[in-house]
């Protein structure tokens, strides 16, 4: 069926939009942006924070432009001196109830509310102050800060909790000035069923969500001569490092990082790239000894800790599916202080292992029960991009200007497979890539599977892979996560291997990356455009299969004799266990 | 005790486990979640943290959804109410009459907080608004009883009546 056109005249301008569209998406046809702080597309389009209003020619009324669809006729007006008194004064009455400390916020240059306070000339006059939301600081999860004094109760992070993570464990408590973002009874955060995947944090507009810094204990460490300071940097790091210098969005930084890293006095500055190879290996051996014994299958990918996380509150039946392959975060650690300081002749309690990660939950696995193979945890600190990005800036390293360096060997060496881990996707393809060549004995196996590739929330695609049938599924996002698990235990699809990563798109759009302001964020795709970077590395590597990597053959055959061996399992596996789901457990 | 379907602990007895569990799920099409709020603060006498679970697991959201709407009403209570609930309104006419002063002073006789119960499970104190009864004003009720034109020096005899 046609979709039927409306006409209508923004600031004088005629525009043609099919039916149903808002005045919103209506002004970007005629290139005039109309201010949001609430509206995040398809996630949270409530028209509560009336930042977006315009003026409708013959209606007494200002309308919200980001719920107000379009009609026959209509003439908007969205820079009239009435809608900028309403749009400011909107801003003097958000502003009485959030605590300023604009100078040295977390926030401070990437928040939305600070930006149109400027935008709109709001002067910090304090207009409409009177009693404030007291600063009772939510620190009892270890990946993040709840602070409700600078929220302005948008609900974007209630809005992709629940829509994108299927978890809803925050939401709107109480009513009237008292209204405020918390969880059931107001517990802590760290004792209901949050997966830690930092969404809520990526989606604040203001200071209120915020990671917990770790810089100053890198810093420590960075001064301390006793130490080794490794570094290792996940996949997804460096296509959103340049963000943080204001770079385009989807630029491939990963030789300005090695740069800046060694730059800030790493010792070692290796590449999570290496063990997402390792990890594959691994995997890919877990699978073909699943298929052939009759293990639990389907067998599901165990690299993003959100997902673990989610698995274990409230899927915990499907835990004898996850592999019980560690992380790459948490395998590289592990590698680093047996393998690299068996080679260094160096005690592993000497190492101090930094990883750079695009995720949040990082934060919380490497504290994670049996996540410290040789006695001292495998991971010392997991820092976000955004923290890398503040160590960088705070040490003046110029780095849109810096030249591309290499990663140090022998542990900064990896294939076009372990890149791709950051897409969803990508761990799929990493491991057909592997089992295709070991299952057929084939070295010329396929080496592109693009039905898993794109920002689909579910994937499905089946193999033939030798005499073997391979049903695959790959999901990113927990609600795209449950739908296929849901369809799995009502017996509807049988899957022999699945992929699940917990933020939509996968690692590229992990919690712990630059934070994309609504404004961008509404019109671009910043999944795909982080995405393509790592499947650009990825073709232009001469190596693109995990096994081929020179370094793990060299660590199998002279340490960890084969994939799933006795030592392998020891340093490189893991284990995990039933969570609560509701309060009263 | 722990519930049949999931894990979670039931705070009730099982006949009030059951009768909310089947009113809750006999709501989830077309019922409102305020409806099944209401059967469980009936079923209760307040809303329980197990209970909320309960309502969750069978309507397939979260605790935080349910507790969310729950905290929007002022008709629902997260605390366990007496033997006796009393009630005092707070109303404007009831107010204007003084009731302001009953209410303190049956804190300070019950040493009971806002919306609170006494160690014993006796006496709960919960202020509210209009009954209805503007007439009679100031208003108290004792469970289902009201009590009209309250003087402070009534209030010992009234709560002695408890029994």
């Amino acid at each position: 069926m046609e979709t039927k056109m409306i006409n209508l005249k923004i600031n004088g301008i005629a525009v043609s939009v099919p039916e149903g569209t808002t005045i919103l998406d209506a002004a970007r046809k005629a290139s005039i942006d109309i201010p949001t702080l609430c509206y995040l597309k398809e996630i949270n389009e409530i028209g509560a924070c009336r930042m977006c209003v315009v003026e409708l020619k013959g209606s007494p009324k200002l309308a919200t432009a980001c719920v107000f669809p379009v009609s026959e006729g209509m003439e908007v007006i969205t820079n009239s001196k009435r809608v900028f008194d309403a749009r400011r004064t909107n801003l003097q009455l958000l502003l009485s109830n959030h605590r300023r400390e604009c100078l040295s916020c977390i926030r401070s240059g990437s928040c939305e509310l600070q930006k149109l306070c400027h935008d709109y000339a709001v002067d910090d006059e304090g207009k409409f102050d009177g009693a404030m939301t007291p600063a009772n600081l939510d620190t009892s999860a270890t990946h993040m800060v709840r602070d409700n004094s600078k929220c302005i109760l948008c609900r974007r992070c209630v809005a992709v909790c629940d829509k994108y993570q299927d978890a809803a464990v925050i939401g709107v408590n109480k009513r009237g000035f008292n209204t405020h973002i918390g969880c059931a009874f107001d517990k802590p955060l760290n004792t209901v069923a949050c997966v830690e995947c930092g969404q809520c944090i990526v989606a604040c507009p203001t200071g209120a969500l915020y990671e917990k810094d770790q810089t100053e204990e890198v810093w420590a460490a960075l001064r301390d001569p006793e130490k080794r300071v490794v570094v290792q940097t996940a996949p997804s790091v460096r296509a959103g490092l340049g963000e943080c210098f204001g770079m385009p969005i989807g630029t491939n930084v990963e030789g300005k990082m090695a740069a800046a890293l060694r730059r800030l006095g790493f010792d070692d500055v290796f590449d999570t790239n290496l063990s997402a190879d390792l990890t594959i290996v691994e995997e890919a051996n877990e699978l073909v000894e699943r298929i052939k014994t009759g293990g639990t299958l389907p067998m599901i990918t165990s690299c993003s800790p959100g997902w673990i996380n989610y698995c274990e509150h409230y899927y915990p039946e499907f835990i004898p599916n996850l592999s019980t392959c560690k992380s790459p975060q948490q395998m590289f650690g592990a590698l680093t202080k047996s393998w690299y300081a068996d080679k260094l002749g160096i005690d592993p309690k000497s190492i101090y292992m930094v990883s750079i990660m695009p995720c949040t939950a990082k934060k919380f696995e490497r504290g994670r029960d049996g996540q410290s193979a040789m006695g001292v945890p495998d991971v010392d600190v997991a820092l976000t991009t955004r923290e890398l990005g503040r160590m960088i800036e705070r040490a003046g390293i110029d780095f849109v200007n810096l030249p591309d360096e290499v990663f140090d060997e022998p542990l900064g060496i990896s294939t076009g497979a372990g890149v791709i881990f950051g897409a969803t996707g990508g761990v799929m393809e990493a491991a057909l890539r592997t089992a295709a060549e070991w299952i057929t004995g084939d070295s010329a196996a396929p080496l592109e599977f693009k039905e898993v590739r794109g920002i689909a929330g579910v994937k499905e695609a089946t193999y033939h892979v030798g005499d073997l049938t391979l049903n695959v599924a790959v999901a990113s996002g927990l609600k795209n996560a449950k739908e296929v698990l849901e369809s799995v235990k009502r017996g509807e699809k049988n899957y022999q291997f699945i992929e699940i990563m917990c933020c939509p798109g996968g690692c590229v759009n992990g919690g712990g990356q630059p934070i994309v302001p609504a404004s961008v964020r509404n019109n671009v795709d910043v999944r795909t455009l982080r995405a393509k970077a790592l499947y650009s590395e990825d073709e232009a590597k001469t190596l693109r299969k995990s096994h081929d990597n020179p370094v793990l053959k060299e660590v199998y055959k002279t340490y960890l004799e084969k994939p799933g061996s006795e030592k392998a399992h020891h340093l490189l596996h893991t284990h995990y266990a039933a969570k609560n789901r509701f309060m009263g457990e | 005790m722990s519930c049949k379907t999931c894990t979670c602990a039931l705070v009730g007895t099982p006949e009030q486990d059951k009768k909310l569990r089947e009113s809750t799920a006999s709501l989830k099409d077309g019922g409102s979640l305020v409806m099944v709020l209401q059967e469980a603060q009936e079923i209760y006498g307040y809303l329980p943290a197990e209970a909320l679970d309960v309502i969750a697991e069978i309507w397939g959201c979260s605790t935080e959804s349910v507790y969310s709407v729950a905290t929007f009403y002022s008709q629902f209570s997260f605390s366990p109410k007496g033997k006796y609930a009393i009630h005092v309104c707070l109303g404007t006419a009831c107010y204007v009459k003084g009731s302001g002063e009953i209410y303190s002073k049956l804190k300070d006789l019950l040493d009971v907080e806002d919306g609170g119960c006494t160690p014993d499970g006796k006496f709960s104190l919960d202020a509210c608004r209009c009954m209805g009864a503007c007439g009679l004003a100031p208003v108290m009720s004792i469970n289902d009883d009201v009590y009209g034109k309250v003087t402070l020096d009534q209030l010992p005899g009234i709560l002695k009546k408890c029994n």
